[in-house]
């Protein structure tokens, strides 16, 4: 239960995780933009953002291995993509006489699986130098032009920090509720995958009214600690940009022009 | 000086039953006040009614002036400011994932600038014994210290009274004496007055004044001292003696000579050996 851990903070201090959350974000969706900008089987351009993720990763000074067990979380889908593709693509020439799988069915397989896989570590990037406040904040920030149509930013960031810091929270409660109920005899083991899913009834329904007792003293707690939304309301942590911003930015743009490069000039 | 005052407060919840009936109590400045009663005694919901989270149904309560009945949102926030609540579980009233950000949304809340949040910050760490804890994820740390950083987060507001509503009642022995030990010296150094609502007797020891709360009343009042040697009432309101007063008065009733202001396991020994001379 305990090892969800897509994209989980890695606390450090490096040039990464002293950058702007807000740039953070937006070099992240711009790194999976350059990602899917690759033209089909150019794969020097993967080799270009590989490259980039590397340094990204020595500069963030988090180890190769907490971004690589990022992909865990979705392997079965990478795996399944991938022979779809060498299934059912038709086109190009058929490997041997009469076969039903081409050379450009696997070289299309490989294609996929190395843009999915190369989004997946550039968002984990994201989440493993960012703290979750950070994040919210950032988002918040970001989100700031859509006040305008009178949409909640702040409660709508305010929101996605506790969703956060209660994950461990419930994280150990379910623990404890799954435990309490095999003490009294229920089997989360056996049997196919429907009886399975039913013997969780008994795990989530404790879980949701526990869940709403939670959310119910957190909402006294910030009521006597004077919250009142974002009226008059400080920010203790400020954003602020500076020259890793920059550097950062610069990267990405080397990146960008170097796929368009890649995608007019190579031909692999 | 006065900084609390309830009169005649009584409050129920459906119009029907009352949680609390007819009680007057106030605490002075600095004043260490501990209330104690069994379950359903009514007394978690006079510390919701202190920083009006709730409002009396009849009688008032007024906070330095500010009666929190009343509906313009200043007054309301006066009296939070002045009246800092920390609550049961700790893990539901933390509202961040990194230890400073969650002692920084109090001030935060209140338009407190980003300098000096920075010195509540120190202060309040500093005040509940985890400074070095300033950038950890609280759902790290053990219950007493989760609960600290609640008292810290309650601190940065800057409260003239701290009021625990059963703020040990989850904690194991370790984490309760954590959270006394900062309460008494937040009391003492800081001049902060306390209200400390619980149902265990030991944390009454520490007291100034007692108020016992039985069925939303007021029962008795007094010193712990003096609360402790009325202990057929005490007994008859489904509350215990602390151990060692306990085993005190099982002493008396065998014939040894031990007074009944015997309250802590020091007076006890002390008691004992005084007693065990004479024979």
């Amino acid at each position: 239960m305990k090892d969800v851990t897509f994209g989980q903070y890695y606390p450090a201090d490096s040039f990464v995780h002293r950058m702007d959350a807000r740039i953070k974000i937006l070099l992240s969706i711009a790194f999976i933009v350059a990602v899917f900008l690759v033209k089909s089987y150019r794969f020097t351009g993967f080799a270009a953002c590989l490259l980039f993720v590397l340094i990204a990763t020595a500069a963030a000074k988090v180890p190769f291995t907490r971004v690589l067990s990022s992909i865990k979380a979705i392997i079965i889908f990478v795996i399944i993509s991938a022979i779809l593709q060498i299934l059912f693509n038709r086109s190009g020439t058929p490997l041997w006489e009469g076969g039903f799988i081409t050379d450009e069915g696997l070289l299309s397989a490989g294609f996929i699986v190395a843009r999915i896989l190369l989004v997946v570590i550039g968002a984990s990037l994201l989440t493993l130098t960012t703290s979750p406040v950070e994040l919210a904040d950032g988002i918040e920030s970001l989100l700031k032009p859509l006040k305008v149509i009178k949409f909640p930013v702040h409660e709508f960031a305010l929101i996605m920090s506790i969703a956060l810091r209660f994950i461990p929270t419930l994280l150990d409660e379910t623990d404890r509720i799954v435990k309490a109920q095999k003490a009294r005899g229920a089997d989360f083991e056996s049997g196919n995958v429907f009886k399975r899913a039913k013997a969780l009834v008994p795990v989530l329904i404790p879980l949701l009214i526990s869940s709403f007792r939670r959310a119910d003293e957190l909402a006294d707690a910030m009521d006597a600690r004077c919250y009142a939304g974002s009226k008059n309301r400080t920010k203790y942590k400020k954003m602020r940009l500076t020259w890793r911003d920059l550097i950062g930015t610069l990267f990405i743009a080397a990146l960008i022009t170097g796929i368009v490069f890649i995608n007019i000039y190579l031909t692999v | 000086m006065e900084i609390l005052k309830a009169e005649n407060v009584s409050f129920s919840y459906d119009q029907k039953n009352y949680a609390v009936k007819n009680v007057s109590l106030s605490v002075n400045e600095g004043e260490y006040l501990a209330v104690i009663g069994h379950n359903g005694s009514g007394k978690s919901t006079l510390a919701r009614l202190f920083n009006a989270l709730l409002t009396p149904t009849a009688g008032s309560i007024t906070v330095d002036g500010y009666s929190t009945a009343d509906k313009d949102k200043t007054a309301l926030f006066e009296i939070r400011k002045r009246v800092g609540v920390v609550f049961q579980n700790p893990d539901n009233q933390l509202v961040a994932s990194i230890v400073e950000d969650d002692v920084a949304f109090g001030p935060e809340n209140i338009g407190i600038k980003r300098e000096e949040i920075d010195e509540r910050i120190d202060y309040a760490l500093k005040a509940v014994g985890m400074e070095g804890f300033r950038k950890s994820s609280p759902t790290r740390l053990s219950g007493g210290q989760k609960q600290r950083i609640a008292i810290a987060g309650v601190l940065a507001l800057k409260p003239r009274i701290l009021v625990l509503d059963e703020s040990t009642a989850m904690l194991d022995p370790q984490g309760r004496k954590e959270i006394l030990s900062v309460v008494k010296k937040l009391n003492r150094e800081d001049n902060v007055a306390v209200i400390a609502i619980t149902h265990y007797m030991e944390e009454v020891l520490a007291a100034d004044r007692v108020a016992v709360i039985n069925d939303g009343e007021i029962a008795m009042q007094g010193t712990p001292a003096e609360i402790f040697s009325r202990i057929k009432e005490i007994k008859a309101m489904g509350l215990e003696l602390p151990l060692a007063a306990y085993i005190a008065e099982k002493l008396r009733e065998k014939g040894f000579d031990i007074p009944a202001s015997v309250m802590t396991e020091e007076e006890l020994a002390e008691a004992l050996c005084e007693s065990l001379r004479k024979i």
